[in-house]
């Protein structure tokens, strides 16, 4: 019992981060109907714009407490992503806004390479490492242990979640995002800014991206410029999961991939007799993907929008 | 929505195929050493092949910093071999430890015609590319490699400086049940061709000594969570937990094993007994167990002359510098010896050749292991790695001799 509630701890701690970077993908694609794929690569800006920052506040002798040291690098990455979203919207893929739907597709993989290279040249190929921020503590709760640092991921997520949903459902901005996601020229029409709507949506995606990113490099204590790839590939794949469009589906596919992962590692041994090791943990999430998008293409909260691609 | 998704999958797995073919372009390039050939030499080019991008790029850069020593002094020294002064270059490549890359950087050094090869770094790279080494009848010196199957292809052409994993395993098994008296052990290994095969001669020693194997669970070498699997280990509560694998992935590991409060002692191989590790696992470090397949660098005839020199120009030593450095040396004392930078004519010297390296007598057996290899073991006191023990490997092999 209590190896199950661990392993549930441990997934939701990852399915947190997962969902975090979901709801880029989801908001995006929403709004303009486009994948971006370059949003794994601005989590990996995040990571490490907010990791040379902690690395910088640790090594000089200020002697600053872990807190406040993590605030200065949350504070860097947010805007540096932001202002990576905002551009790569307004450089790459707005041009192509009326373009037929495979061109910004391919754009936003350009895109994605070019902002790997770019970190590759800023930061070089070496894993770069935090060291621990503080003395983590562990709490016990029924024979399973949660550190203070994953407590903090968890509730922060969970509290940018719901943030958001606020911001799409009860303010005026999130009604001009949802206006132009329904149909960008009747919203045009009705005097909504729909390129406001549309940065907006990269924005704060991007703003997430950068929490998300931060999370990943405190937690493992590891950064690099590749980190981006897998990252996005199972944040998409909870995207898809809870059904790419929905906010709610983005939040509920990232914290169930991430259970799922845990689970999977955890018991794919004892279930198969000792067949299968954990070297098969990544099979269970993309069976559940596959399952998925044969019973509910959609997704398990996506709507049937028969025109969509 | 149906096919967006399809399409998406479709090219997200193109992007991931692209990723892997653009990395190396930009750093693999030859370089070459320092300074320019002096007019009339004949130009001896010597590869070096080894991880320089990638997780554990600080292992590369220290075997490169090695041979590039070695480079150095030889050319210092201005040899004349068969009649002609000759000049050493050091190819150096990059094969990301991939065993893909591996062959075709094997491939590219082969066409570039290399009198020697000095790599590759992981097990899982050399074993692969030494087949390539062998048809081209080059010959090959790890300073690092300690898969067994290196050296048991029957290649002719394959080499290296320090103990295998057979022994190494043997050693850290016994240490595992003999010194720390552990009961019940847990495996994790990374999959690669080192720390699987590390990992199960770990796995049989802790075995034949009658101590149980409570969990061989499973990772790789890019993997950044080990909760999952960690928590499944906790549940068996093991005395010590063994990770076939390297620092990058060691490191991590360790700090998770604390965070799930499992108590148990870590111990790696090594591929995780480095500067970096402690760096890497920060407070978590302390007590924390590895070996290495060597003597430690206090104990070398010669090194620690070598260590200063080496730190003096580059960065200090991470691992196998020394034993790179001495693959290197020797061979060039080969080809001395045979008076002749033809591979064909100076493998056979190289086969038969006694040479005294900072790290010890070099002297090859017939399947191209060192004669008499040392397993280190150490433990993280205070930050540093502190020598435990050192065993000759002929002696552990006749313990075992004996106790069979």
């Amino acid at each position: 019992m209590d190896i199950l509630l661990q392993q549930l701890i441990n997934g939701l701690t990852l399915g947190s981060i997962y969902a975090l970077v979901a709801l880029g993908y989801t908001m995006v694609y929403g709004i303009i109907g486009l994948i971006n794929f370059a949003h794994g690569e601005v989590v990996m800006i995040g990571a490490m714009v907010a990791l040379s920052v902690m690395q910088m506040l640790t090594g000089s002798s200020i002697g600053l407490p872990g807190g406040l040291i993590l605030l200065a690098g949350i504070l860097a990455a947010i805007p540096v992503c932001m202002a990576i979203g905002y551009s790569v919207e307004k450089v790459a893929y707005r041009p192509l806004r009326n373009a037929p739907r495979l061109a910004p597709l391919i754009t936003a993989i350009g895109v994605s390479i070019v902002l790997q290279n770019l970190a590759l040249v800023i930061w070089g190929r070496n894993y770069k490492t935090l060291p621990p921020l503080w003395k983590v503590k562990l709490l016990t709760i029924g024979g399973a242990t949660i550190t203070d640092l994953q407590i903090v991921i968890i509730l922060t997520a969970l509290l940018m979640m719901a943030g958001l949903l606020l911001l799409v459902h009860k303010t005026r901005l999130g009604t001009a995002m949802r206006a132009t996601a329904q149909n960008r020229t009747v919203a045009g029409l009705m005097g909504i800014n729909i390129n406001v709507a549309i940065s907006a949506a990269f924005l704060i995606g991007s703003g997430l991206a950068a929490v998300a990113g931060m999370m990943v490099t405190t937690y493992y204590g590891i950064g690099h410029y590749q980190m981006g790839f897998l990252l996005g590939l199972k944040a998409f794949t909870a995207a898809v999961l809870g059904g790419i469009g929905n906010l709610g589906g983005a939040m509920l596919g990232g914290i169930l991939l991430g259970i799922i992962e845990a689970l999977g590692a955890g018991y794919i041994g004892p279930l198969t007799n000792g067949v299968l090791g954990s070297n098969y943990q990544d099979i269970f999430a993309f069976f559940v993907l596959i399952g998925v998008l044969i019973l509910r293409p959609s997704g398990l909260l996506g709507e049937r929008v028969g025109d969509r691609a | 929505m149906k096919y967006s998704v399809a399409l998406s999958l479709t090219l997200i797995a193109a992007v991931g195929l692209s990723a892997c073919g653009k990395k190396d372009s930009s750093s693999s390039s030859a370089k070459s050493a320092e300074s320019a050939p002096p007019p009339g030499s004949q130009v001896v080019k010597i590869g070096h092949v080894a991880p320089l991008t990638g997780a554990i790029a600080h292992l590369g850069k220290d075997n490169e910093n090695g041979a590039r020593l070695a480079i150095e002094d030889a050319n210092a020294k201005g040899l004349t071999i068969g009649g002609k002064k000759v000049f050493f270059q050091l190819v150096s490549e990059d094969d990301q430890a991939d065993a893909k890359t591996a062959t075709v950087v094997a491939q590219k050094l082969v066409d570039a015609k290399v009198a020697g090869i000095i790599g590759h770094l992981n097990s899982g790279t050399t074993i692969p590319a030494s087949k390539i080494y062998y048809d081209a009848g080059i010959p090959q010196i790890s300073g690092s490699a300690t898969n067994p199957k290196y050296t048991q292809q029957g290649f002719k052409s394959a080499f290296r400086v320090m103990a295998n994993d057979i022994q190494q395993g043997l050693v850290l098994g016994n240490f595992i049940t003999g010194t720390l008296h552990a009961k019940r052990v847990a495996i994790v290994d990374d999959g690669t061709a080192y720390g699987q095969g590390l990992a199960g001669e770990v796995e049989k020693t802790v075995k034949s000594t009658g101590a149980t194997v409570v969990a061989h669970e499973f990772t790789n070498d890019k993997a950044t969570d080990f909760k999952a699997i960690l928590t499944n280990i906790k549940g068996q509560s093991p005395d010590v937990i063994f990770h076939g694998g390297m620092d990058a992935t060691g490191a991590p590991m360790l700090r998770q094993m604390r965070e799930l409060g499992i108590t148990a002692q870590f111990m790696q191989g090594d591929g995780g007994c480095t500067p970096e590790f402690i760096k890497l696992a920060g407070e978590a470090a302390n007590g924390y167990k590895c070996s290495q397949a060597g003597l430690p660098v206090n104990l070398m005839p010669s090194a620690q002359d070598f260590k200063t020199r080496l730190e003096a120009k580059f960065k200090p030593v991470q691992l196998y510098a020394p034993y790179v450095y001495d693959a290197t040396s020797v061979l060039i004392a080969a080809m001395q010896k045979a008076d002749s930078v033809d591979p064909a004519k100076y493998i056979p010297a190289l086969t038969n050749i006694s040479y005294d390296g900072v790290t010890g007598k070099i002297e090859f057996d017939d399947r191209g292991d060192i004669r008499n290899g040392f397993i280190t073991l150490y433990e993280v006191k205070f930050g540093n790695l502190e020598v435990l023990s050192s065993q000759s490997t002929t002696d552990a092999m006749k313990a075992v001799i004996k106790t069979n």
